[in-house]
């Protein structure tokens, strides 16, 4: 689905021509061409904020976030995400629960709340902007290799 | 064919017909796939990003890596990993991986001023081989060099190492670690006579205090940073101090937030060393039996070039390094200038908190744990600050038993597997041994079967002096591994890329992806990555963590180990050593470096029926023989015996990494504290036996100020460093579009008092201004980092966005470690610069 869209900006080019194969914001991954050179900054990106569920890559990935999360307070007085988040606040808010093993601690033992080694919820859980990708990126979703007949494309050899 | 919202919602109500009616669909109608269709192959890696060395499971399906986790058997992390290490599955998947190599050419030819064109690997070794011989006929081993990484498998390392100074006689060998942890390392070795940390990860479970000094871990190194809060929020009397020259996420979390004056950290540590001594709080006993006293070389000027005015100036630029030895009486009038008051005068942080910070070591009762990454690393006093560290720790007794712990932590994978315990510094030799001893070259020789007299004595060029002698065409061939230098080296603009691009020099670049450091080279050799060959690397606390070949690289794309050994073949000793040594050693003559380097006895021991069979390997079964064992077997030499060793190959693919010494089976969580420890001896208490005498250093020094400071035109303090999502230059993170899309782009973090000042609004452009350089980039005053007025932060990765053309290139005049932390610089809006001035 998505792939299609950059598979044509990037293109199948066979070698590196200086200049002549990445999308617009290729200065971000390979530095200005020439390298002396200063280039405008491009606007700063535009939170997503429309708190639709985004596909995980694979089910161990954490969700990213689909709102701001500016101006939450995650300190040792407050963790402003639980307050949408923890089991018990999730009815109201209609907000996902955290995942379970949020509740066990380092040795696996299971808590009555959020483990304490899970507090900092930003350490896994980002927030996205609408940037547009700087390259394709080519992961392979394992669905896709588990249905070969409804991708026939990118069926196994 | 895509499936469509229309074509699922058939298949589905087909399905559920089926199943009412007790009907078996086909296989293929079925919408939840079953059997084999599902099952993955989960295997153990170390995380490829920082120093934390975070246990993976990794999942491969039909050749690809389709999931990642963290290790629930992994101790360091215990299933968790960072939002950076969850995407470890797409890092390998940016659809420009450099898949062949590539060469600047014009009409068919090598030419500097050509475009990269396609060529074979035998085109590339030519073209590379060629250049390399030139030098050497030219110039001599001097003029060879080569910049490696703490992200090189420790083999690689090893292989390189053996490359350098054995094949081609240069030390001119060093590791991008150089500007991520010389300091650390050197005052390791200069405090202890042993390189990394007495303790271990462990400690964050019996500590009762926490002192982050220039560490912000909830970024930096996320999941340690999720045992310290464990530690915190699950123990109320755990406190956490975390001190840094502006507020951010760890100091979200910190009981006390100590925010000081740039360089300042060195009256505040002297201070709080003279605090202990005041109240009485010294452990007379461990002092007297465990520690000496000696007092630093001072005005030792900033690792400039000699011509630098600083350096002119400076009355011991040139033996920065010496120390003399000195009583407890004159160490304690050293630091007993550092009052409550002048500590609180020079570092702006108030009495009552640097009393509070000086409490905690002080208590006998409080065991302390010290955290440290590139605020101290990265300082041109930062010998001096690791030092002052140790010496809070030596002071009280407070070291080498759980939660009393001075920790440095590393920002690579493998900064201290591959640069520091295989020595890939220009000075050293595995397990911590010297170029510069002639009694550690000859066991080197002797462990590598290489004639007596080989190895070169005279320490070579370190990673800012490589830049220098580049520019100034006395290193004229080079190679550059893993590693983003042109993005990450300081003031590059003037000192980095003016080498690359010099006529004289041929530049060749080994990497996955083309960054900026890649397109600035002249060959560039596409690189395998991580879990696309058998790896090993060394974390923070001493762990070894191994891994498997689990997929295939793209294209041509080959490890870094192959790329070394197979450029091995292409010299002939006769071409590279001395007539004198194959002279009185014949059998030497006329062979390959690969044959003496790589196939002789030890390297190529093991057979391949030694690999584990549901694994590919590919270097090994091109050359015949389990090369990773053999390379693994012949370093694991060079420390046993005497507190460096390892367990044997085979077990570390068992197992979810040891850390050494690992003696009689048994990994070392604590080292030179009997008990803990095999190697001290009963009765001692404390040995610190990488010194001869067994005791460690205290090292007295002043506070000095930086090498910059801002003044009325540059008026601002400029910090550089990292952000969460993104690692280091961002090449393998900014592929990942769901980290792109997290933090999409540098900005400068700025206090909405100095962006006032300047009518500045946030989003706006402006130019970040130095006497070296200039970027372009947008104004923050909100988000993650909360900086005083007068300091702005601007991370590193975006290169589009290239600080480093700002930064300085002063470093610490001892470890050779740039200060990335602290320079002058200006903000304006970019369109008034655009309308003709700032004035």
């Amino acid at each position: 689905m998505r792939r299609g869209i950059f598979a044509c900006l990037v293109g199948i080019v066979p070698f590196l021509a200086a200049g002549a194969i990445f999308a617009q914001d290729a200065p971000r991954l390979r530095g200005p061409e020439p390298f002396t050179k200063e280039t405008p900054a491009p606007p700063m990106q535009r939170q997503v904020t429309n708190d639709v569920r985004v596909r995980r890559n694979y089910p161990d990935q954490p969700p990213v976030i689909p709102h701001s999360i500016e101006g939450y307070a995650v300190d040792l007085n407050a963790n402003k995400c639980m307050s949408c988040h923890a089991r018990k606040f999730t009815q109201e808010s209609q907000a996902p629960m955290i995942s379970i093993t949020h509740y066990q601690d380092r040795v696996g033992n299971t808590l009555g709340g959020l483990a304490p080694r899970r507090y900092v919820c930003v350490a896994c859980h980002v927030p996205q902007t609408d940037a547009k990708p700087l390259v394709e990126n080519i992961f392979t979703d394992m669905d896709a290799l588990a249905e070969p007949e409804r991708q026939p494309q990118r069926g196994r050899h | 064919m895509d499936l469509t919202r229309r074509t699922l919602l058939k298949t589905q109500a087909a399905a559920a017909a089926a199943a009412a009616a007790n009907v078996a669909l086909p296989v293929n109608a079925q919408n939840v796939p079953t059997g084999e269709d599902i099952q993955l192959q989960w295997s153990k890696a170390p995380c490829r990003f920082c120093g934390t060395g975070c246990g993976v499971m990794v999942a491969v399906k039909d050749g690809r890596v389709v999931a990642t986790h963290g290790d629930m058997q992994a101790e360091v992390n215990r299933g968790l990993n960072c939002v950076k290490g969850y995407f470890l599955s797409k890092i390998m998947y940016g659809k420009d991986r450099l898949t062949q190599p590539l060469l600047r050419m014009k009409n068919g030819q090598f030419a500097k001023d050509g475009e990269f064109q396609p060529v074979s690997w035998d085109r590339a070794f030519d073209e590379m081989a060629k250049q390399w011989k030139r030098v050497l006929k030219e110039k001599g081993p001097e003029a060879i060099g080569m910049f490696g990484s703490g992200q090189w498998t420790m083999w690689e390392g090893y292989a390189a190492s053996k490359l350098m100074r054995a094949g081609f006689r240069s030390n001119n060998l060093d590791p991008n670690a150089r500007h991520c942890m010389a300091s650390a390392a050197v005052t390791f070795i200069r405090t202890f006579g042993m390189d990394e940390p007495m303790g271990c990860y462990d400690d964050f479970e019996h500590a009762d205090a926490f002192v982050l000094w220039g560490s912000n871990m909830a970024e930096m190194h996320p999941i340690l940073w999720t045992r310290v809060t464990d530690r915190r929020l699950s123990h109320p009397h755990v406190k956490i101090a975390t001190l840094s020259t502006y507020e951010h996420r760890t100091t979200d979390l910190s009981d006390m937030s100590v925010i000081f004056k740039p360089n300042s950290d060195l009256a505040i540590l002297n201070y709080i060393a003279n605090y202990i001594i005041q109240n009485g709080a010294v452990n007379r006993e461990f002092v007297q039996r465990h520690c000496n006293f000696r007092l630093a070389n001072t005005d030792i000027g900033y690792g400039l070039r000699p011509d630098h005015v600083l350096e002119q100036r400076a009355q011991h630029a040139n033996d920065a390094q010496v120390s003399h030895a000195a009583s407890f009486e004159e160490y304690a009038k050293l630091v007993s200038q550092y009052t409550v008051e002048k500590a609180s005068e020079l570092s702006g942080v108030p009495k009552e908190q640097l009393e509070a910070l000086a409490r905690i070591y002080a208590d006998p009762k409080t065991k302390v744990m010290s955290l440290w990454t590139m605020g101290f690393n990265q300082h041109v006093r930062g010998v001096w600050a690791n030092h002052m560290v140790y010496n809070l720790h030596l002071l009280t007794g407070k070291i080498s038993e759980p939660g009393n712990s001075p920790f440095s932590l590393t920002g690579q994978p493998s900064a201290c597997g591959t640069a520091r315990e295989v020595g890939t510094f220009s000075h050293r030799l595995p397990a911590d041994m010297q170029v510069a001893n002639p009694e550690h070259r000859k066991h080197a020789e002797e462990i590598w079967k290489l004639p007596h007299g080989l190895l070169p004595g005279k320490v070579g060029y370190h990673a800012v002096q490589q830049d220098r002698m580049l520019k100034d065409g006395k290193l004229n061939a080079y190679w550059i591994m893993v590693n983003n230098n042109l993005q990450t080296a300081p003031n590059t603009n003037n000192e980095t890329y003016p080498g690359y691009r010099n006529p004289a020099n041929f530049v060749v670049v080994s990497d996955a992806y083309p960054t900026v450091t890649a397109m600035a080279a002249d060959l560039i050799l596409p690189a395998a990555m991580w879990v696309e060959k058998e790896g090993a690397y060394g974390n923070a606390e001493r762990r070894t963590h191994f891994w498997h070949q689990l997929v295939n690289a793209p294209g041509e794309a080959r490890s870094d180990l192959w790329q070394l050994m197979e450029f091995s073949k292409r010299f002939t000793t006769d071409e590279v050593w001395p007539a004198e040594i194959l002279n009185t050693h014949p059998d030497y003559k006329g062979k390959s470096l690969f044959d003496v380097l790589f196939r002789n006895g030890n390297v190529d021991k093991f057979p391949l029926s030694e690999i584990d069979p549901a694994y590919e390997n590919r270097e090994s079964k091109e050359y015949g023989f389990y090369v990773q064992k053999g390379l693994f077997e012949e370093f694991s030499r060079f420390g046993a015996g005497h507190g460096h060793d390892y367990a044997p190959f085979d077990t570390y693919h068992q197992v979810r990494g040891l850390r050494w010494p690992v003696v009689n089976g048994q990994e070392t969580r604590w080292r030179y504290r009997e008990g803990h420890d095999p190697y001290v001896e009963k009765g001692s208490g404390w040995q610190f036996y990488g010194n001869p005498d067994k005791k460690a250093n205290i090292v007295g020094a002043p506070y000095e100020p930086p090498a910059e400071a801002p003044d009325a035109e540059y008026d601002l303090w400029l910090v550089t460093g990292r952000v969460l999502e993104h690692w280091h230059s961002g090449s393998m993170t900014l592929r990942v579009p769901e980290l792109y899309k997290a933090f999409s782009g540098a900005v400068v973090f700025m206090h909405p008092d100095d962006a006032a000042k300047r009518g500045l609004r946030r989003g706006q452009e402006v130019r970040v201004v130095s006497r070296r350089g200039e970027i372009r980039s947008r104004i923050e005053i909100r988000g993650r980092n909360k900086v005083p007025p007068g300091l702005i932060f601007v991370p590193f990765f975006d290169a589009s966005q290239l600080i480093n053309k700002v930064t300085l290139d002063a470093t610490d005049p001892i470890s050779k470690q740039t200060d990335f932390k602290k320079c002058a610089v200006k903000v304006v809006a970019a369109a008034m610069a655009d309308a003709g001035g700032q004035q």
